[in-house]
């Protein structure tokens, strides 16, 4: 650590709460205005309910906020105001589409109620981090016993009887009346594993190797992890029928492991592991190449099936839209199964405009920006790869399902972090963003002055500090 | 670890603009292909429940959109159906055809020239409307064209057109059998569906528009075009001498063709306006013969053959005149048989053509474009497309066809007080059918205000009848008065 190394530990971060709640009241301005927008643009008037719902809504992220207060005072005040306009948002599109006369959307119209019911489990879990976990560096200890529990649940929905297939993917298990995604929480407890076990092996893995053409390769004998990695990847290809967790899981390993050891190496050779992996999974698999084709000509497939109605009720609907959308109401999202869902950018695209999913956009990008922010101010290695990790989670989940959306890239069903109908999505993000609240609360604190006296200690490796509190 | 975080930061940054970028393009600057996708159904929707524009003939819509209590704001409706519908065609949920479908961006309100009421119905949070569209049309021509269409004898099916010459308008365009377009634009997609299959199914095609919809041999209106490739070869006038006499030998064959009533047309050689008046077979056969298949071609080239022209409406056939006949076929199409045929549009275009001094107007049925306040936002203007002939030559084609309807064949079309130039013809397809009687016309000849064709095509008349004209004069000549009187 150097002189300007020394100076910035001496900065400190302001806590930033009141910035935190005013832009919490703007993102409730947004949830509960686009709620009362949809009662009158669907129904004509503004809905009965509204102070009920917003009342319901206001508490949930006071909630968030107090305990935030309480227990994470520095935390970065940018993520949760994100996060509830997202959640306000999708909340407010899960209800129009509850509305809509046709019943192609949802089956009873209760998603919308059914969605605030998970919004409320997961603020509840997201307090409940929040306060049993005072250092993110616990999880470190369970290194393993996540990756196993992940693997678990991974496995989960293979099992008979409470595994699941909804169409074609063997993702759910049956709990009780409920179905649940416990790939969800397993990307959670896998990125746990993977910074865990990166920060322990990094030396290894980033020293010893050869190089070949400008680029360090690692060793082989290194390769173990990447492999397994993979390994599991293609299991959930091949038997899970679920391209986007493989591509998701890969990827965000991927990412990890490149700033664990800072070798792009290691990119070099999970990206060629990658193209591989799709290779044969093209070749092996007709649904692979099936969407691949309707990738590169939506329209030709628009009457087959299985084809590209969906995708391409969902790029008709996006473009009509337009720039500024239809309005509430006025559009016809019910045209695209799973509007709820996967596709509900498409929703908003249609109804709200490029405006809107720009808007959306941006907000992911903020929580990733943030998220990897929060990561380059840790001051331990694993908290800066759990932070990479979960923010990694966001920007490649958002970019394979927007992207497939929008026509980028292949169709791959994900969903959409905070928008989509679904509890599995909706607490794990909630949790995920409990954690990253928690690292950077870390983060931002101010280091405990061991002697305040002692000039000595700012050349020390003040990342090693542990709080002694 | 932070440089490599800050390489994934830079990642991450790009796969968000690619996402900013692509959303962009594809709701910005593709929406406009996906919206004229026909299997965008977002758009048909809409635009179905939207308030229509009219089309309007004279001060009345013959096609309008009247507020409808079910769940759909609008019924488009269709005051007179039958008489208009092969000129505004109808708006059902799964297609548009005829002035509905050519018309539909300003009908719809999506024509760029709407663009500032859109603009405005947006501010104001109006419902957007369509802008209205001014056919063409002469009320009266068109009401005496459907009023003759229909007093036929039988399950006659035929057709009417008829052409401002000076400009090409359009005035009448009528064609039976027809259907009722009401049925089509219900909100009762069952009942449509069913009518649709049952229209089609028809073996009289009325969802076709005969007047421009199908091709027929013109018979012995063709010999309009042969007379003209005469005269316009410079070795011939009205009064040059050409053959007559009971049949014409075609070259290359055994055949010979007779006069249609069996007679010699007055003598062996017999003057060109004389050949007219009587329509005689074996004078126009034996002009073709020596005109040859290139100078007729052309000919009927300049009048518009093998070509389309008319744009306002989808399913106009093609007029043909191949370039590839023998000689036997060449002759033949000298009196509108063999591999020649034409639209009644077409025939009225050959008239029409005549009637201004050679000059060939492209036909037009929609005048002026309105958006919903009525200011005028286009208006059609009259398109010379070709010279058919010289102005001597119409002038002398105008002065036989006149004695045609004066002392000829075309005698039902005469009008007192005034000079109608006209040619009748018979004509046959396939032995088995019964022929086709055609009229066309135009008037005062003088100062011509219309041009006719009629086409019938009846199982009930006897096929002298048909070739005295008899079925398609009296038809020519009220439309023609509809629009000459005062």
């Amino acid at each position: 650590m150097n002189q300007s190394g020394a100076s910035l530990m001496d900065f400190v971060h302001r806590r930033r709460r009141g910035a935190e709640l005013l832009l919490l009241i703007l993102a409730l301005v947004v949830g509960i205005g686009a709620y009362a927008a949809v009662g009158l643009g669907v129904e004509g008037h503004v809905p009965a309910d509204l102070v009920g719902y917003g009342g319901w809504l206001t508490a949930l992220i006071v909630v968030a906020h107090v305990a935030i207060r309480v227990v994470a005072p520095y935390a970065d005040p940018v993520l949760l105001p994100l996060v509830a306009a997202l959640n306000g948002l999708g909340l407010a599109v899960i209800h129009r589409l509850d509305l809509d006369p046709t019943s192609f959307c949802s089956d009873n119209g209760t998603f919308a109620r059914q969605q605030l019911t998970w919004m409320t489990l997961g603020v509840v879990l997201f307090v409940a981090t929040l306060f049993l976990l005072r250092d993110h560096r616990l999880l470190q200890r369970f290194t393993y016993t996540s990756g196993l529990v992940a693997i678990a649940l991974l496995l989960l929905p293979m099992m008979p009887l409470i595994g699941n297939t909804i169409n074609g993917a063997k993702i759910w298990i049956n709990v009780g009346p409920f179905s649940f995604q416990p790939g969800e929480v397993a990307k959670v407890l896998l990125v746990i594993t993977f910074a865990g076990y990166l920060v322990l092996h990094r030396d290894a893995l980033a020293l010893a190797g050869r190089r070949v053409l400008f680029i360090d390769l690692p060793r082989g004998r290194d390769l173990g992890p990447l492999l397994v990695m993979f390994a599991v990847s293609m299991f959930i290809l091949v038997f899970q029928r679920d391209l986007g967790s493989s591509l998701l899981f890969f990827g965000i390993f991927l990412v990890m492991l490149y700033v664990a050891t800072e070798r792009p190496g290691w990119l070099v050779v999970g990206g060629a592991l990658f193209a591989v992996g799709a290779a044969l999974g093209w070749q092996a698999f007709g649904h692979v190449q099936n969407r691949v084709n309707i990738w590169l000509d939506p329209m030709a497939y628009y009457d087959e099936t299985p084809g590209s109605g969906q995708l391409v009720e969902g790029l008709f609907g996006m473009g009509w839209g337009g720039l500024i959308g239809r309005g509430f109401g006025e559009g016809d999202p019910c045209r695209i199964p799973y509007a709820e869902s996967d596709f509900i950018v498409a929703a908003i695209g249609e109804e709200l405009g490029l405006t809107a999913v720009m808007a959306v956009v941006v907000c992911y990008g903020l929580i990733v920006e943030r998220a990897l922010r929060i990561a380059l101010i840790s001051r331990d290695g694993f908290g800066k790869l759990l932070a990479t990790g979960l923010g990694a989670i966001f920007a490649l989940q958002v970019f394979v399902v927007i992207g497939g959306v929008t026509g980028l890239i292949p169709l791959t069903g994900l969903t959409t972090p905070f928008l989509s109908y679904g509890g599995s999505s909706l607490v794990a993000n909630w949790v995920v963003i409990a954690l990253l609240l928690r690292i950077s609360d870390q983060a931002r604190r101010p280091v405990p002055r061991l002697d305040p006296d002692g000039p000595s200690w700012s050349d020390s490796e003040t990342t090693q500090v542990v709080k002694l509190k | 670890m932070n440089k490599p975080i800050r390489v994934v930061a830079v990642f991450c940054l790009l796969l968000f603009v690619a996402l900013l970028l692509n959303s962009s393009y594809l709701m910005y600057f593709r929406a406009g292909d996906l919206g004229e996708d026909p299997r965008n159904r977002r758009i048909i929707n809409n635009a179905f429940s939207r308030e229509r524009g009219a089309i309007l003939v004279g001060k009345d819509a013959v096609a309008r959109s009247v507020p409808s209590d079910d769940k759909y704001e609008f019924q488009r409706t269709y005051p007179q159906p039958l008489k208009y519908a092969p000129v505004t065609g109808h708006f059902s949920f799964f297609t548009q055809t005829g002035v509905e479908r050519s018309q539909n961006d300003v009908l719809s309100g999506e024509d760029s020239r709407l663009f500032v009421t859109r603009l405005v119905d947006l501010l104001k949070n109006a419902e957007p409307k369509g802008g209205n569209v001014q056919l063409t049309l002469d009320p009266a021509a068109q009401d005496a064209a459907w009023a003759g269409l229909e007093a036929l004898p039988g399950d006659a099916k035929g057709a009417v057109v008829a052409l401002e010459p000076s400009t090409g308008r359009v005035l009448a365009m009528a064609s039976t059998p027809t259907y009722d377009p009401n049925g089509m634009a219900s909100h009762d997609f069952g009942s449509v569906a069913e009518l649709t299959e049952r229209l089609q199914a028809d073996p009289d095609d009325p969802l076709i528009n005969r007047a421009i919809g199908t091709t027929l041999p013109p018979g012995s209106t063709f010999k309009l075009v042969t007379a003209t490739a005469a005269i316009e070869s410079g070795d011939y006038d009205a009064d040059s001498m050409v053959p007559g006499g009971f049949a014409f030998q075609l070259p290359q064959s055994e055949t010979k063709i007779k006069n249609h009533d069996g007679g010699d047309c007055g003598g062996k050689r017999i003057s060109l306006t004389r050949a007219l008046e009587v329509s005689c077979n074996v004078s126009f056969l034996s002009l073709a013969d020596e005109l040859g298949n290139d100078a007729m071609a052309d000919q009927a080239e300049k009048f518009g053959f093998n070509s389309t022209s008319l744009q306002d409406l989808p399913g106009q056939a093609k007029s043909l005149y191949p370039r590839d006949m023998d000689e036997p076929q060449t002759a033949m199409s000298g009196i509108g048989q063999s591999s020649v045929t034409a639209t009644p549009l077409q025939m009225a275009m050959v008239a029409a053509a005549i009637a201004n001094g050679g000059d060939v107007m492209r036909p037009y049925v929609v005048n002026e474009v309105r958006a919903p306040d009525l200011s005028v936002l286009g208006q059609t203007d009259p398109e010379r497309i070709s010279e058919a002939m010289s102005s001597s030559t119409a002038s002398e084609l105008t002065r036989m066809l006149v004695s045609t309807v004066a002392q000829g064949t075309a005698t039902p079309a005469a009008i007192p007080g005034i000079d109608v130039a006209g040619k009748t013809g018979t004509a046959q397809s396939t032995p088995d059918r019964p022929p086709y009687a055609w009229f066309v016309s135009f008037a005062p000849a003088d100062d011509p205000q219309i041009a006719v064709a009629v086409m019938v095509e009846s199982s009930d008349t006897s096929r002298d009848e048909i070739a005295g004209g008899r079925l398609g004069g009296p038809i020519a000549k009220a439309v023609m008065e509809a629009v000459i009187a005062p």
